[in-house]
């Protein structure tokens, strides 16, 4: 079991409000991504979970009961660092049995969970190595291993990732989905990347600023961001943000439009304006489009076979339907 | 691109580096041979070096009048005996100090260093008085006492030095993992900080049985150490050259032949954390 539930919980260092009065629940199983610029409060939230630091006010419950003031060693949590924090004097296999050491389970019991969470996470051949021998995904698998030996009640992880190269980090993500798949407990995880958060969670918690800005599935984000900074956050290019005439025109101070949402054409559309730097990825084709009498740039996302260039002209068509509206303050128009 | 190295420039470095080298080791080298000479030669004008009939009268001499071995013995009791009680005391000072610092603890870092800036003789009246009453003149407890306390901010200087350098997210998955402070400190931290400790251990065990101010002042004849046998050799009893060399050789060797064996581990020791 792994539910947790955040009452109004406060984190201030010195006179810095880190974590501002903060609701949050956690079901048992959930996938939860905090997500959010660097600063915003996320890891800090992970580790006031984790109990490696001290609430400065408000309640966190683990399955129910009260778990503010207990140690860290004793809320049944396990946690994957971004350093992975490994014991460099220990091999694989004494790193991984040093939890269930801790835990003074016997021997025969520590082998059998030993060799099971190395033959998942092929490390087998590796269980004689110290951690300084080991590639950075190794090692982040030892960590893993280290994890899911405790058969924690959730696993916390703080941007495990953020260390690896593109292609490995890729293929770590799939594996700890595959994992959370496999073991079905809850793991909270914090990254800055907005597409880990997408591609892996149940539930995103978007923070900035130590607020929380909004709670929901990826897809729920995606397509009801609740203000203008979860709209300019979530989403890979960026919404489109523009203001004036147009947005006006739709009862908005503010109007959102994905890239993926406006149909780009060179004959003909809505909006006029010229070619900036066409990105061709194969797949797709991304164009940085300034558009007659605005500053900013508006970036559309076209088939890959488009082929405009660099100083074309270029018609863009939003999808009317798709258009996100936004008041003053910055909150979502329903 | 590797500079090129001049062959001139290249020798002209190695003999000065080998003369200031014979300069720095002169003064041990001169006492050895000291050691070997008759109190005649010690003091022969001009002096002579190697050519010169070798004896070994002045380690008979010495040994036949003054107990060798029971001020050996005292030496390797107050100098380990201050340095693990030292240590036991800094460790987990150094932990506090470098994982869980608080608002004061630079302060109470640079203070701890400024009481070793303090000139000894200054408290030696009112330590010897406490002593005095409290019956721990010409004690080996007396001088573990005073040597754990007059290198203790050394010794937490280095630790706290060195386990700075422990990454604490490390100690922090130790406590994920379940682990009790004790087994923190015990399982995690001191096997990482084994070169640091050895380091420091090692250096405090050569300063306490070098230290003479305190050892000399507050022993008479039970508990002195090595510093004590040399100095009786001292100008009292007039010039003995050749048997103050004698007591001298035979007191630091083997402190000597120990940081010898050891100077790898000190090194290691003195230069954790200046390259990564």
């Amino acid at each position: 079991m792994g539910r947790m539930t955040l009452h109004g919980v406060t984190k201030n260092f010195g006179e810095t409000e880190v974590i501002r009065p903060l609701d949050l629940e956690i079901e048992d199983g959930e996938f939860v991504v905090f997500v959010g610029p660097s600063g915003c409060g996320k890891s800090t939230l992970l580790r006031l979970i984790a109990g490696l630091e001290d609430v400065t006010d408000g309640r966190i419950e683990i399955d129910g009961r009260d778990a503010t003031g207990v140690p860290p060693a004793r809320r049944g949590l396990a946690m994957v660092f971004q350093s992975y924090a490994l014991y460099p004097h220990m091999t694989v296999r004494r790193n991984i049995a040093f939890p269930m050491r801790m835990a003074g389970l016997d021997k025969a019991e520590q082998n059998r969970r030993i060799e099971a969470a190395a033959a998942a996470l092929n490390l087998t051949d590796y269980l004689d190595r110290r951690p300084g021998q080991l590639s950075g995904g190794q090692r982040q698998r030892v960590a893993i291993g280290r994890a899911i030996v405790r058969e924690p009640a959730a696993f916390l992880f703080d941007e495990p990732l953020s260390n690896l190269d593109a292609a490995l980090r890729v293929g770590m993500r799939r594996e700890i989905s595959e994992l959370h798949t496999r073991l079905k407990t809850t793991m909270v995880y914090v990254t800055h990347d907005q597409v880990e958060a997408m591609t892996m969670a149940d539930k995103i918690v978007v923070l900035q600023h130590g607020v929380i800005e909004q709670v929901g599935s990826p897809l729920d984000l995606y397509r009801a961001p609740r203000n203008l900074f979860v709209a300019g956050f979530i989403g890979s290019p960026k919404m489109n943000l523009m203001t004036g005439a147009e947005a006006e025109r739709r009862g908005a101070a503010t109007m959102g439009i994905r890239p993926e949402h406006i149909a780009a054409s060179p004959t003909q559309g809505a909006w006029q304006g010229t070619v900036g730097v066409a990105e061709h990825l194969g797949s797709d084709t991304f164009f940085h489009v300034h558009l007659d009498g605005r500053a900013e740039p508006v970036t559309v996302r076209a088939g890959g076979e488009v082929s405009l260039h660099h100083g074309d002209t270029i018609h863009l068509t939003p999808d009317e339907s798709r258009i996100h509206r936004f008041d003053a303050q910055g909150l979502r128009i329903a | 691109m590797a500079r090129a190295i001049d062959p001139r420039r290249k020798a002209l470095n190695t003999a000065i580096a080998w003369t200031i080298g014979i300069m720095i080791f002169f003064p041990i080298l001169w006492t050895f041979l000291t050691s070997f000479k008759t109190e005649a030669q010690a003091i022969a004008d001009p002096p002579v070096f190697f050519l010169f009939d070798w004896t070994t009268e002045n380690y008979r001499a010495v040994q036949e009048r003054s107990d060798y071995f029971r001020h050996f013995w005292n030496s390797v009791v107050i100098s380990v005996g201050s340095t693990l009680i030292g240590l036991a005391i800094a460790i987990p000072a150094a932990w506090s100090m470098a994982f869980v610092p608080g608002r004061h603890t630079k302060n109470i870092l640079m203070w701890m260093l400024s009481t070793k800036m303090l000139p000894p003789v200054g408290v030696l009246v009112p330590i010897y008085l406490i002593f005095r009453d409290l019956s721990l003149l010409d004690t080996q407890v007396g001088l573990i006492i005073v040597l754990t306390l007059i290198n203790l901010p050394i010794i937490v200087w280095m630790l706290y030095t060195y386990f700075r350098e422990i990454p604490a997210e490390i100690l922090e998955a130790a406590r994920m993992d379940g682990a009790s402070l004790r087994s923190e400190v015990l399982y995690i931290l001191l096997p990482m900080a084994v070169p640091g400790i050895a380091s420091t251990m090692l250096l405090n065990i050569i300063l306490a049985w070098n230290e003479a101010f305190w050892t000399l002042n507050l022993t008479a004849a039970r508990a002195a150490p090595l510093t004590a046998f040399i100095a009786s050799y001292s100008s009292p009893e007039g010039l003995f050259y050749a048997k103050l060399s004698a007591a001298s050789t035979m007191a630091i060797a083997p402190i000597l032949i120990m940081g010898w064996f050891s100077q790898k581990q000190l090194v290691r020791g003195l230069t954790f954390g200046a390259v990564k």
